[in-house]
């Protein structure tokens, strides 16, 4: 059996879903369970041809509600399990991964988003958003990367898993049917080489020992006798999460000083967005870029002093406003102009953004 | 003749007396559940799943490690166990709404794929933990809340026939069984059968329980042992049906 994913750095071109695949493998994860969607299929099929070389297994489920809560199993018994959906299956996902969210289990999914309806157009959007951030029947317990490239599809994804066993909280990768499927090219590697540590994984059932003679059983619940123990447990829970916000809310921007248009994206998106800042500020034009790297945690304090720094923000995505739902509440308060770009499951180009600027900016091309 | 202990070595003793209405099945199941796995001895391996329903009540009953899920996921979290962790013997508690609806493509899929987990189910002919409402498995002419005037199977359904519809898709190897609170002996004997075929590695295993609900039933001590005895036993069928090396053989009555 081949031990070593990968032995030394490598340049690569290939999809998005291979590249999850790869990361999954180089994170050492052990097991997937997963049930077909488009865009996320290639995921499973790359994984079942790679994972029983290194050892790993694969089960596909009846269901995504099946593969969530198998991989909460596979969590619970010490293993480090994933699953990736996308669309309706997320919905599904949801129920399983609100468990994950009450109980602590640090599942990692990776949602490449298509948006609604059940079939038809089934490669692309930004419609997830509000589902895999806030979309169980709970607070938002989770960790939501989205990213913007191949490269971080594969850092992220082996991030991902570290924050997961790290923390403790369910950890998604966001990611959508064109990252999925398009082919760049980036570099694989071997974390530990890169001096990352991967957090080793520890079993919640199934531990060394007779219950109840060498140690208490190790007992996990869904219930609660009474409101307010719930409530101790859920703020404990609440406490924990806003204690490692500054670690885990990540960002990336550029020019903010003396811009006087931010102009905000998230994943795939963020690449137009920050096309057109460039090409906006060559010609003299104040213009800055956010990116929101960690859309749950948001960073909100860098979205305030922005907000207070520009006098306008634009907030450009594939989705009807699910993003600017969560800045223009980070930013409340705040005297910056919102102005927005919304194209709902359809693909944004820099040239869309640069005249939405420019419309905004009233500095039309001559 | 040898004396049973009053409480299965594997129950948590501090947790007793368990959190059950007073004469209800679950307590007399999982009691059966603890002596299979004293006489099995398996305690040190064992992780035992319950199910959102009355049989969350056990979430802290056993000295075994223990994960209580949601309602009708409990099979999907100990086949995520199982595939995980191979020497684990997981146990999914639960009762007929989790097992025979909300979760019954659970069910199906875990057997179709011949899982080598154990389903303890206890039919109790309705939604005990939620008010009473029908199940799957209420009974023709059966009141229930949301059945006021009887179950009317012409638009309802008839009760789920669980052990026979699991032993009709179930592989060889797979062990089907549907015991009774009302015959303790014969249940241990069947769920410790069950723990046995996947110790075993031969494939799922399934024992339904006859159950009792006196709360939701609205009955006293002895209507409730009628009921079992006379309604329920009438629609469900006790004994084995399937066991490995049998084929797909009739179900074998009570002996
Ligand atoms: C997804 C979901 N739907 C509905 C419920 C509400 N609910 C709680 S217990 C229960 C019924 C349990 O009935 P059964 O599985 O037969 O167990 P019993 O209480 O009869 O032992 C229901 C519907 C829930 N918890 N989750
Ligand atoms: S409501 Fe019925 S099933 Fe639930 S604990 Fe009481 S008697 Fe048992
Ligand atoms: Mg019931």
């Amino acid at each position: 059996m081949l031990q070593k994913v990968i032995q030394e750095e490598k340049r690569a071109f290939m999809t998005g879903n291979e590249v999850v695949a790869w990361a999954a493998l180089a994170a050492r994860a052990e097991i997937m369970f997963g049930y077909p969607i488009t865009p996320q299929n290639e995921i499973m099929h790359y994984w079942t041809r790679l994972a029983p070389k290194y050892g790993k297994s694969f089960l596909q489920t009846e269901d995504e509600l099946s593969a969530g809560f198998a991989a909460a199993g596979g969590v619970m018994s010490g293993r480090k399990a994933f699953t990736a959906t996308a669309g309706t299956g997320n919905i599904l996902m949801q129920e399983p991964l609100s468990m994950a969210e009450m109980m602590r289990l640090p599942v990692v999914a990776v949602i490449q988003q298509r948006g609604g309806p059940s079939t038809a157009t089934v490669i692309y959007s930004q419609q997830e958003v509000n589902l895999t951030t806030m979309g169980g029947n709970g607070e938002g317990l989770r960790i939501v990367y989205s990213t913007a490239t191949h490269q971080e599809l594969y850092d992220y994804t082996i991030k991902a898993f570290n924050t997961a066993w790290k923390y403790r909280f369910p950890t998604f990768v966001l990611g959508d049917g064109y990252q999925a499927k398009m082919r760049e090219p980036l570099t694989l590697y071997d974390p530990e080489a890169r001096g990352i540590q991967l957090v080793e994984q520890e079993p919640f059932v199934g531990q060394k020992g007779s219950p109840g003679k060498d140690r208490p059983p190790a007992q996990y619940r869904n219930t609660y006798n009474l409101e307010e123990e719930l409530f101790e447990k859920l703020m404990s829970d609440v406490r924990d999460y806003e204690k490692i916000i500054p670690e885990l809310a990540e960002f990336q921007s550029s020019g903010v000083e003396g811009a006087e248009l931010a102009i905000v994206g998230h994943g795939v998106v963020f690449r137009a967005v920050r096309e057109a800042v460039n090409v906006l500020r060559e010609q003299g034009i104040k213009v800055c870029y956010f990116r929101p790297v960690t859309l749950r945690p948001l960073p909100v304090p860098q979205l305030k002093s922005l907000a207070g720094e520009v006098k306008k923000i634009l907030i450009v995505e594939s989705a009807y406003g699910q993003l600017a739902r969560l800045v223009t509440e980070a930013v409340y308060g705040a005297n910056a102009e919102i102005h927005t770009l919304f194209k709902p499951g359809v693909g944004i180009t820099s040239g869309e953004v640069e005249a939405r600027a420019r419309e905004i900016l009233q500095k039309p091309l001559h | 003749m040898q004396l049973q202990p009053a409480m299965p070595r594997s129950w948590r003793v501090d947790t007793k007396p368990h959190k059950f209405c007073p004469g209800c099945g679950h307590g007399l199941i999982l009691k059966c559940l603890g002596q299979a796995v004293d006489e099995l001895g398996i305690e040190d391996r064992v992780v035992y799943g319950c199910d959102i329903g009355c049989s969350l009540l056990s979430w802290d009953f056993f000295n075994l490690d223990t994960v209580q899920t949601h309602h009708g996921r409990t099979t999907p979290v100990m086949t995520g166990i199982k595939r995980a962790r191979p020497e684990l013997i997981c146990i999914a508690y639960m009762g007929d709404g989790g097992g025979y609806s909300i979760g019954v493509q659970h069910l199906v899929s875990s057997v179709h794929r011949n899982e080598k987990i154990t389903v303890v189910l206890a039919n109790n002919t309705q939604y005990a933990m939620t008010g009473g409402q029908m199940a799957p498995t209420t009974l023709p002419g059966q009141k229930t809340e949301t059945t006021p005037y009887g179950r009317d199977p012409e638009v309802t359904g008839f009760p789920f026939q669980g052990p026979e519809m699991v032993s009709a898709i179930a592989r060889e190897g797979a062990y089907v069984a549907r015991g009774s609170i009302s015959n303790m002996r014969q249940l241990t004997g069947y769920l410790k059968k069950a723990l046995v075929n996947q110790i075993e590695g031969n494939g799922f295993s399934f024992v339904e329980a006859l159950s009792a609900c006196p709360t939701n039933w609205r009955t006293n001590a002895s209507e409730t042992w009628s009921f079992i005895d006379k309604e329920m036993h009438g629609h469900f069928k006790t004994g084995e049906f399937k066991t490995p090396g049998s084929g797909q053989g009739e179900v074998r009555a009570d002996e």
